[in-house]
C-alpha cells in the first residue's frame, strides 16, 4: 500500500514546483509502477492483488495530475489553499476572451469548409499562446510564490487547453 | 560437491518450480496457444503439427467438433457450424451490421444474441468456450499437467461487454484467467523483447474480424501504450465478403442457399489468399444445382473493390496518432500483426501513410500468442532475470454516466492508463428525491443513445433533502484487465451501492455457474474432486508466496503478528491433505486476512526502495 496521505510530488520524490525535468517524473513513475503494478503481484494473495490495484491506480492518478500543465498548476495551487477553478469567480480578461472567440470562429469556419490546414493553424496559435502562458505561470508559482495571483493565469491556461482540445476534435472528425 | 537439500519438517510441500502458464490468442479466424519453454516462447501445435486452430465450432449429431474437423463440414452443415463467433461476442442482434451475412438461426434475447443449433440454443460465450477448451486440452496434453493460468488476448478496441464476454468464455472453458491482454500490446511485447526495440512504435493489427492500432513508447523495459484506436467490426472477413459480392455480380447469380453461400465465402477467402502471392487467380466452384462458376480475379480489381476497407483502417490510425500527440514522422517502426496484413494493398497503404516500409519480419499469425505466453509466464510467477519489464496499457473508449437530458458525462477518458480509479460527485434534481438511477455507458459520443449501455443500477434510500443537497459520489474503477466496476455512495448518509459492471450484454454469474454445472465434463463427483483440487492449488499458492514474503520482509512484523501468520500457515498445512475443501478454503481465507497489513507494509517498502534506487541512479 502506498501512503495515501503523501502528496503527488512527495510520492514521486519531486520538488513542489510547476517546472521540473519531465524525465524525472517519467522515471519515478516507471520505478513506482515497477513495484506496485498488478502485473507484479499477479501470483500473490488476493489481498496483495487488491492493494496493488489501488496503489497502481493512485500512482497513475498522481502521474496524470503532474504530467498535464493545467492539472499540475491546479494541484500546486490547491496545496497552498487556492482553488483555481472555484465557481464564484470565473471572470477572464476581455481581450483574452475576445482573442479566443475569434479563434473559435475561425476554427468553426475552417471546419465547415473542410479546411484542415486552417484548423492546424488555429491549433498552432492556441498552443503557442499556451506555451507562453506556461512560462508566466511558472514564474508566478516557482519564483514569486504568488499563489492567489497565479489563479487568473491558470484559468486562462485551462481555457486554452479546452479550446485546443475542441479544435483537435474538429481535426479528428476530418480524419474519417 | 553438491549437497542434498532437506526441507524443514513443517514447511508446506514445495509446489512445482515452473507453474504451467499459456498465452491464448482467441482469433476471429484462427486461435493459438503458446507457452514459454526453457525461456523461449513457442506455439503449441496439435498432434498433427498444426499451430493454428480454426475458430470454427460444429455442433454435430454425435458431439461437438472444433477446428479442422469443423472446417471440413462447414459448407455441408452451415447452420450448425459457427465461424467468426468473435464478431458476436458481447453483441445484440441490433449491433450486427448485416445479420443476413451469417447463415445462422439467430435468436434475439435481451443482451447477447443467441444461436439455435442442433445442440440447443447457444450463446457466443459458450461457443467461444468450446474453442478455448480445445486449446486448454491441447496445452495440458502437450505440457503434461494442469494449467495454473492463461493470458487471453482481446482486440484493444473491445469494449467492456466484449471483454467481459471473453473472460466468461475462458472461465467456462476451465481456464484461470491471469489477465486479458490487448492483442497489439501482446505483439509489441514479443516484438520489442525480441528486437530490444527502443522508441515509439505503431502496431497495426488487422485480424479476421477486428482492427486495432496502438501507439507504444518503449523505454528501457517499459512498454507504455500512448493511445489506441480501432474498429471491432472490420477485418479479413470483410475483404472476403467484397470478393464474395464480386463473384455474385460477375457470375450473375440469384440469391443462394446457406450451403452455396458458405461455399462461395470459403472460395472468396481462398481467392484473397492466392492474390497475396499471385497477380491473378481463377475462381471456380460448382453450386448445389450443378451450375458452375468460372471466373478470374486479378490483383488490380481486388485492390479496387477493397479500397474503401483499406481506407477505413487509416481513420483510426490518424486518431490514435492525434491522441498520442504525434505525427507519422515520429514513429520509429510499424509492426504488422494479423493474417490480413499479408495483403499487398494493406502493406502499400500503411507504408505510404507512415513513409516507411512496415516491419513484416515476424509471423503475423503467431506474434500475439507468443507475446501472451511471455506475459502469462511472468504473471504466473516464473519471473526470470531479464523479465523485469513493465507493461502500462490503456482503456480504448471513454467511460461515463448518463446525466439529465440523455447526455453523457465522461468519468474516465479514453486512453487513460489502467488500472484507474476516478470519482465524480452528482446531486439530486428534485426536492425530496430518495433514489438516483446510475446508467453506465461507454463511447465517445455526446448522446447516451449513441454510446454503448453497459449497466444500470439504483442507489435507493437517500434521506429526503432539498434538490441539490445530496452528494452522491460515483466511483469508476477499471482493473488491469480493462474491466470496470462502479460504486455509488451518498456522502451525507453513508448509503452505498456497488456493482461489478456485468453489462446488459453479458451473462450473470449465476448463468455462468449453471453452464459450468451443465457441461458434461462436470458430473457430481467430478465437481467435488475439482473443488478440492482447486482449493489445494489456491492454498499451496498462497502458502508459497507467504513463505517468500516472510523470508524477504519478515522483519516488518511484530512477534505477535508473526505468530498469527505462522498459525494460519500451520492450519493450511494440516488441512491441505484432508478431503474438506471448505475448511481448506476457510484457512486460506484466514491467511489472506492475516497477511493484509503485511502486504501493505511490503508494498510501502517497495515504493521507498523504488525511489531510493532512482535517486542513487541519478547521482551516479
Amino acid at each position: 500500500m502506498i501512503d495515501f496521505s503523501r502528496n503527488h510530488f512527495e510520492l514521486f520524490g519531486l520538488p513542489e514546483r510547476f517546472r521540473f525535468d519531465p524525465a524525472m517524473l517519467d522515471s519515478a513513475y516507471h520505478a513506482l509502477q515497477g513495484e506496485v503494478h498488478p502485473d507484479r503481484h499477479a501470483a500473490a494473495s488476493a489481498t496483495e492483488q487488491r492493494i496493488a490495484l489501488q496503489s497502481s491506480a493512485r500512482v497513475n492518478e498522481a502521474y496524470r495530475a503532474l504530467k498535464d500543465p493545467v492539472a499540475r498548476a491546479q494541484y500546486l495551487l490547491s496545496l497552498h489553499g487556492v482553488d483555481a477553478f472555484d465557481e464564484t469567480n470565473t471572470a477572464l480578461p476581455f481581450a483574452f476572451l475576445e482573442r479566443q472567440l475569434e479563434r473559435r470562429e475561425s476554427a468553426e469556419t475552417a471546419m465547415a469548409d473542410g479546411d484542415a490546414q486552417a484548423l492546424e493553424t488555429v491549433l498552432a496559435d492556441v498552443r503557442a499562446e499556451a506555451g507562453e502562458l506556461e512560462h508566466r505561470v511558472a514564474s508566478l508559482l516557482d519564483v514569486d510564490g504568488a499563489w492567489a495571483a497565479a489563479r487568473g493565469a491558470v484559468r486562462e491556461l485551462r481555457f486554452l487547453a479546452k479550446l485546443a482540445a475542441d479544435v483537435d476534435a474538429m481535426l479528428a472528425a476530418q480524419d474519417n | 560437491m553438491a549437497l542434498l537439500q532437506i526441507s524443514e519438517p513443517d514447511a508446506p510441500p514445495v509446489p512445482r518450480e515452473q507453474r504451467l502458464a499459456v498465452g491464448i490468442d482467441l482469433g476471429t479466424t484462427n486461435s493459438l496457444v503458446a507457452t514459454v519453454r526453457n525461456g523461449i516462447p513457442v506455439v503449441l501445435p496439435d498432434e498433427r503439427g498444426h499451430p493454428l486452430l480454426p475458430s470454427i465450432v460444429h455442433y454435430g449429431e454425435f458431439g461437438v467438433d472444433v477446428g479442422h474437423a469443423a472446417q471440413l463440414v462447414q459448407a455441408r452443415d452451415p447452420q450448425n457450424t459457427i465461424v467468426s463467433v468473435k464478431r458476436l461476442m458481447g453483441r445484440g442482434l441490433a449491433d450486427l451490421p448485416d445479420e443476413r451475412r451469417f447463415p445462422y438461426r439467430f435468436i434475439e434475447e435481451p443482451g447477447m444474441v443467441r444461436l439455435a443449433t442442433r445442440a440447443g440454443v447457444k450463446s457466443p460465450v459458450e461457443i467461444s468456450a468450446e474453442i478455448l477448451r480445445a486449446l486448454r486440452v491441447r496445452a495440458e496434453a502437450s505440457l503434461a499437467g494442469k494449467l495454473a493460468g492463461a493470458v487471453v488476448t482481446v482486440p484493444a478496441y473491445f469494449d467492456d461487454a466484449q471483454r467481459q464476454a471473453t473472460k466468461d468464455a475462458a472461465k467456462l472453458a476451465g481456464l484461470d484467467v491471469l489477465r486479458l491482454l490487448n492483442e497489439p500490446t501482446a505483439a509489441a511485447i514479443a516484438y520489442g523483447l525480441d528486437n530490444a526495440a527502443q522508441g515509439t512504435y505503431a502496431i497495426y493489427d488487422l485480424g479476421g474480424g477486428t482492427f486495432d492500432i496502438s501507439i507504444l513508447k518503449l523505454t528501457r523495459g517499459v512498454f507504455e501504450v500512448l493511445a489506441t484506436n480501432g474498429d471491432s467490426a472490420l477485418g479479413g472477413d470483410d475483404f472476403d465478403h467484397r470478393v464474395y459480392c464480386w463473384i455474385l455480380e460477375a457470375a450473375g447469380l440469384p440469391p443462394l442457399s446457406p450451403e452455396d453461400t458458405r461455399l462461395l465465402m470459403m472460395k472468396a477467402r481462398e481467392v484473397k489468399e492466392n492474390l497475396t502471392l499471385h497477380d491473378a487467380t481463377p475462381v471456380i466452384a460448382r453450386l448445389s444445382d450443378g451450375s458452375k462458376v468460372d471466373l478470374s480475379l486479378d490483383g488490380e480489381t481486388f485492390t479496387a473493390i477493397t479500397t474503401q476497407l483499406v481506407a477505413k483502417t487509416l481513420g483510426p490510425v490518424k486518431r490514435a496518432l492525434r491522441d498520442a500527440g504525434l505525427t507519422p514522422a515520429d514513429i520509429q517502426g510499424v509492426v504488422m500483426v494479423g493474417g490480413s496484413t499479408r495483403m499487398p494493398q494493406i502493406q502499400r497503404a500503411v507504408g505510404d501513410f507512415f513513409g516507411q516500409p512496415p516491419l513484416t519480419n515476424l509471423d503475423p499469425d503467431q506474434v500475439v500468442a507468443l507475446g501472451a505466453a511471455i506475459q502469462a509466464n511472468v504473471l504466473a510467477g516464473n519471473r526470470a532475470t531479464g523479465d523485469d519489464w513493465l507493461l502500462l496499457d490503456v482503456i480504448p473508449l471513454s467511460l461515463g454516466l448518463e446525466t439529465m437530458g440523455g447526455l453523457t458525462e465522461k468519468i474516465v477518458p479514453r486512453n487513460s492508463t489502467i488500472p484507474v480509479t476516478r470519482a465524480q460527485e452528482f446531486t439530486t434534481f428534485k426536492d425530496g428525491q430518495t433514489a438516483i438511477a446510475v446508467h453506465v455507458v461507454q463511447g465517445e459520443r455526446e448522446r447516451v443513445a449513441d454510446c454503448r449501455s453497459l449497466a444500470r443500477f439504483e442507489l435507493r434510500g437517500i434521506p429526503p433533502m432539498a434538490a441539490g443537497a445530496a452528494r452522491v459520489k460515483v466511483t469508476f474503477q477499471v482493473d488491469a484487465d480493462g474491466l470496470l466496476s462502479v460504486s455509488a455512495r451518498e456522502q451525507t448518509s453513508g448509503l452505498e451501492a456497488a456493482i461489478v459492471v456485468k453489462p446488459s450484454y453479458g451473462l450473470s454469474d449465476a448463468e455462468i455457474s449453471r453452464m459450468l454445472e451443465d457441461s458434461v465434463a462436470h458430473a457430481a463427483d467430478d465437481m467435488a474432486a475439482r473443488a478440492l483440487a482447486e482449493a489445494r492449488v489456491e492454498a499451496d499458492q498462497l502458502a508459497m508466496v507467504t513463505h517468500a514474503a516472510l523470508a524477504a520482509d519478515g522483519d516488518l512484523l511484530s512477534p505477535a503478528e508473526r505468530r498469527t501468520i505462522d498459525g494460519a500457515l500451520a492450519d493450511i498445512l494440516r488441512l491441505r491433505d484432508g478431503a474438506d475443501a471448505k475448511a481448506l478454503l476457510a484457512a486460506t481465507d484466514a491467511l489472506n486476512r492475516a497477511t493484509g497489513d503485511f502486504a501493505a507494509r511490503r508494498m510501502d517498502r517497495g515504493v521507498a526502495r523504488a525511489l531510493t534506487g532512482r535517486s542513487v541512479d541519478a547521482l551516479t
